[in-house]
């Protein structure tokens, strides 16, 4: 076996490391199961890596038989740039968050069941690494599966009132996306006979140029893109979110936010892609309706956020906003705004995973008040979680030098590539950006006011080791995809090349 | 303020007592005006001293749930739910169970509409029945040594979506535990006080009930030998791990009931749950990472289909079978004892 034909086992052996450790998790004592998921999540993050630099060596993508059968008949994992550059920066966003918020994992979940929460982490991330490697649409649909349990777990394991309360209304939402998602797939399969996503692609364009089974094709295409615009909380669907990222324990705030609805975003992309095929996709008009309600989505989510006065659930209504900016993105039905949508989808996770870390460290020091009024002059208390928030409201923003700035820039100049969109495109992002700066930088400012309590207790520098480290390392990422942009969107544009 | 104790939240949120009337409007007055004298003062100071001396005991903070206290203090007007704009509320009220039904029935409506546009159920020509199942049917046997091809399909064709689905078992089981174990001793300990008051008082529980007894006694050696059999003849005929598991899973359920949960305790407890699960997943994760590896690298592998129809061939399909089958009949038994008394 030669080196090249090894390195094509990476993507395989990150998804089943990732599994395996799952299952161990489970026998292990709390701090054990701690260790071995962080142990797993760099593993990952460097196979990966190694799978990025693979491809871009290579140049094109590469399938990998999951098994003794060619692909029709048995499993595939299909990696290229995108995917390989996905895996990575979603296993750095999810060490970065858990090392922000095991302080707090200590405090709100029980002794005894702090090693579930690493099962459950694990099975995450195996399931998310499944979505993005997949090349089956069957294997997508079970992996979907064991990502919500997962993500259900991770808001009710900090067990109080609201938080069982936000699990079940999250089961309930997400168990429709399941069932309108798995309704499509049923139906794609019974007109393609395929469950492999490029024997689907040629079977769907033979028959939207035939005309044959005009109205399953078309019903099954929007079914599945309602079911994933559910799972991943785009407006009018999105009551289950501001709850679920509210109260549950900050770690699983963080990941929820900026890995799993992406995880659903992926499987869209690739969905259009590589199953429906994007011209098909942009003759369906399902591309129009995703954009208007990506548009409403941008306006109405941070309305909710400018009259929401609890910190916690501001953020969470402010990623209603940022899903809506992915999906306006997507449904521009151009290239341009493709890469745009996954840019954004790199540079929110980035920047609302740290928000919500910087948050806790923010509300611990006002007397655990996540009350707006409250936070006055919390950022001299917690020094370094008041410039991660600062940092991270900037990029949410759109201010030049971050990661939040690019994605607009990125979104104003693929608007230009739809003339007819271009109008409101234009409106609404200046629009919402005003929105955006309206809450955020309020609460940026609001924790630089002093509030004139003299001898206020402060967190002493260098106090919680990890916690820090995951801000800086937060910031670092924000920094790294708002200067040095552009090798970040020749990736992405390469990768969509090779995605389909 | 001395109120019921909420559903959710326990001991923490107080609401007003119902036969109070006058803290009841008051309290509306004052959400209404949206004064802020009538709150109830609780310095921040206390707060943090309460929960500054909680630190010391993980377990004692994490009960504290600080930050709902906050909350629940600051704003009054979440305490006393009411609508700044009745109007509209009603409105809403009314058209929401209209609108609903709507929304349904247009739903139904398009679905059906769509079914009729499917292609015809069984047909021969449709585009399901295409290479993909020609060669599950033509060579199934051959390729995969399994006689019954449903099993072939799932545990060696499309082997990692069965690793995927047990794994959702898995996880869904881990998320139970989560929710219903109950890890203090106090909290174990009332509850089986309560549940053994209850079963000596009450003629109709099983432990008193004869028939139950009998036919448990008669039936659960036979449905676990049935299910075994189904397991292990998982490849030669129609069965497989995942009926196999259901049909043990329900005649320990089934044992559990006639005979108590003392008894099958000295079978059945969370550590043999953890082994068990443990073993299975385990095994069948690096089984089939073995083969997908070989599979893959087109390495030779060491499993071998064998003769088919007997019971030791087909390669790993009876191994696999048989971790299915076990992680199955044990996450249905967890299910039903964690729902019944949040732990074993």
């Amino acid at each position: 076996m030669t080196l090249n034909q090894f390195l094509q086992n990476l993507p395989f052996f990150s998804i089943m490391i990732a599994l395996i450790s799952g299952v161990v998790c489970s026998v292990l004592p709390g701090k054990a199961a701690k260790r071995v998921n962080a142990g797993v999540i760099i593993t990952v993050m460097i196979l990966s890596a190694i799978t990025l630099g693979y491809t871009l060596q290579t140049g094109t993508y590469f399938v990998y038989t999951m098994g003794h059968f060619p692909a029709p008949w048995g499993n595939e994992i299909r990696a290229g740039v995108l995917e390989a550059l996905t895996a990575l920066m979603f296993s750095m966003v999810m060490l970065l968050s858990l090392m922000g918020g095991y302080h707090k994992l200590d405090e709100e979940v029980e002794q005894t069941k702090v090693n579930y929460y690493y099962v459950l982490v694990n099975l995450l991330l195996t399931s998310l690494l499944a979505l993005i490697y997949t090349n089956d649409l069957f294997t997508a649909y079970v992996f979907v599966e064991i990502n919500t349990i997962a993500a259900c777990g991770l808001i009710m394991i900090r067990q109080i009132g609201r938080t069982i309360e936000a699990a079940v209304r999250y089961m309930i939402m997400n168990l429709l996306g399941s069932g309108l998602l798995l309704l499509g797939i049923c139906m794609m399969y019974g007109i393609t006979g395929h469950l492999l996503m490029s024997n689907i692609q040629e079977s769907v364009a033979a028959l939207a140029a035939s005309g044959e089974y005009h109205v399953p094709l078309l019903v099954s295409i929007a079914l599945m893109c309602v079911g994933l615009a559910i799972k991943s909380a785009l407006f009018p669907f999105h009551t289950w979110l501001p709850d679920a990222y509210g109260y549950s324990t900050i770690s699983s705030a963080a990941i929820l936010s900026s890995l799993v609805s992406k995880g659903y975003i992926f499987l869209l992309i690739k969905i259009v892609y590589r199953v429906v095929g994007f011209e098909v996709f942009q003759e369906t008009h399902i591309v129009n309706v995703l954009f208007v309600f990506g548009l409403a989505g941008m306006i109405f989510g941070s309305l909710s956020a400018i009259r929401e006065n609890d910190v916690r659930r501001m953020i969470a209504f402010s990623s209603i906003a940022q899903i809506g900016y992915i999906y306006m993105g997507i449904g521009l039905g151009t290239e341009v705004g493709m890469i745009a949508a996954v840019f954004h989808i790199f540079s929110h996770s980035a920047s609302k995973a740290l928000v919500f870390i910087s948050t806790i460290g923010l509300t611990d020091m006002s007397g655990y008040s996540r009350k707006f009024i409250r936070l006055t002059g919390a950022a001299y208390r917690n020094v370094i979680a008041g410039i991660g928030f600062t940092v991270a409201s900037l990029s949410m923003v759109g201010v030049p030098l971050f990661a939040g700035f690019i994605s607009k820039l990125l979104f104003a100049q693929a608007c230009i590539s739809n003339e007819g969109k271009l109008l409101p495109t234009m409106i609404v992002l200046a629009l919402s950006t005003i929105l955006n700066a309206i809450y955020y930088l309020k609460t940026a400012i609001r924790i630089y006011v002093p509030s004139g309590v003299k001898d206020e207790p402060r967190t002493v520098w260098g106090a919680n080791r990890l916690y820090t480290a995951a801000i800086i390392g937060f910031m670092v990422l924000n920094f790294t995809l708002g200067i040095f942009s552009q090798p970040f969107v020749d990736l992405i544009t390469e990768g969509l090349h090779m995605f389909a | 303020m001395e109120g019921e104790q909420d559903l959710y939240l326990g001991e923490l949120e107080m609401k007003p007592p119902k036969n109070a009337p006058e803290t009841d409007s008051k309290a509306k007055e004052i959400t209404r005006d949206g004064a802020k004298e009538g709150r109830q003062e609780v310095s921040q100071e206390e707060l943090k001293n309460a929960y500054q001396s909680a630190t010391e005991d993980p377990e004692k903070l994490r009960k504290m749930i600080p930050d709902t206290i906050v909350n629940m203090v600051e704003s009054t007007d979440r305490l006393v739910p009411q609508s700044r704009r009745p109007l509209l509320k009603a409105i809403f009220d009314k058209a929401y169970p209209v609108l609903a039904t709507v929304m349904c029935i247009a739903i139904i409506a398009l679905l059906l509409v769509t079914v009729s546009w499917m292609p015809p159920f069984g047909s021969a020509d449709n585009p399901t029945s295409n290479e993909v199942a020609q060669r599950y049917i033509e060579q199934g046997l051959e390729e995969t040594g399994a006689v019954n091809i449903v099993s072939g399909m799932i545990l060696d064709y499309r082997a990692f979506d069965t690793l995927g689905e047990s794994n959702v078992l898995f996880i869904a089981t881990i998320a139970v535990m989560i929710l219903m174990r109950l890890d203090s001793k106090e909290e174990k300990e009332q509850l089986s006080a309560e549940e053994a008051a209850y079963t000596h008082e009450n003629t109709l529980e099983p432990e008193h009930d004869a028939i139950l007894r009998s036919v448990a006694f008669l039936l659960v050696p036979m449905l676990l030998i049935f299910g075994m059999y189904i397991i292990l003849c998982g490849h030669l005929g129609p069965g497989g791990g995942f009926s196999g598991g259901a049909v043990i899973g329900a005649s320990l359920i089934l044992y559990a009931n006639a005979y108590g949960f003392q008894k099958m305790e000295k079978l059945f407890t969370a550590k043999t749950y953890k082994a068990i699960s443990f073993c299975a997943l385990g095994f069948y994760a690096l089984a089939k990472s073995y083969s997908f590896f070989t599979g893959a690298n087109e390495l030779e592998s060491i499993i071998s289909a064998g003769t088919p129809g007997r019971i030791l061939s087909a390669g790993l399909i009876l191994p696999l079978n048989i971790c299915v089958g076990l992680v199955v009949a044990c996450t249905m038994y967890s299910f039903y004892v964690l729902f019944r008394k949040g732990g074993y």
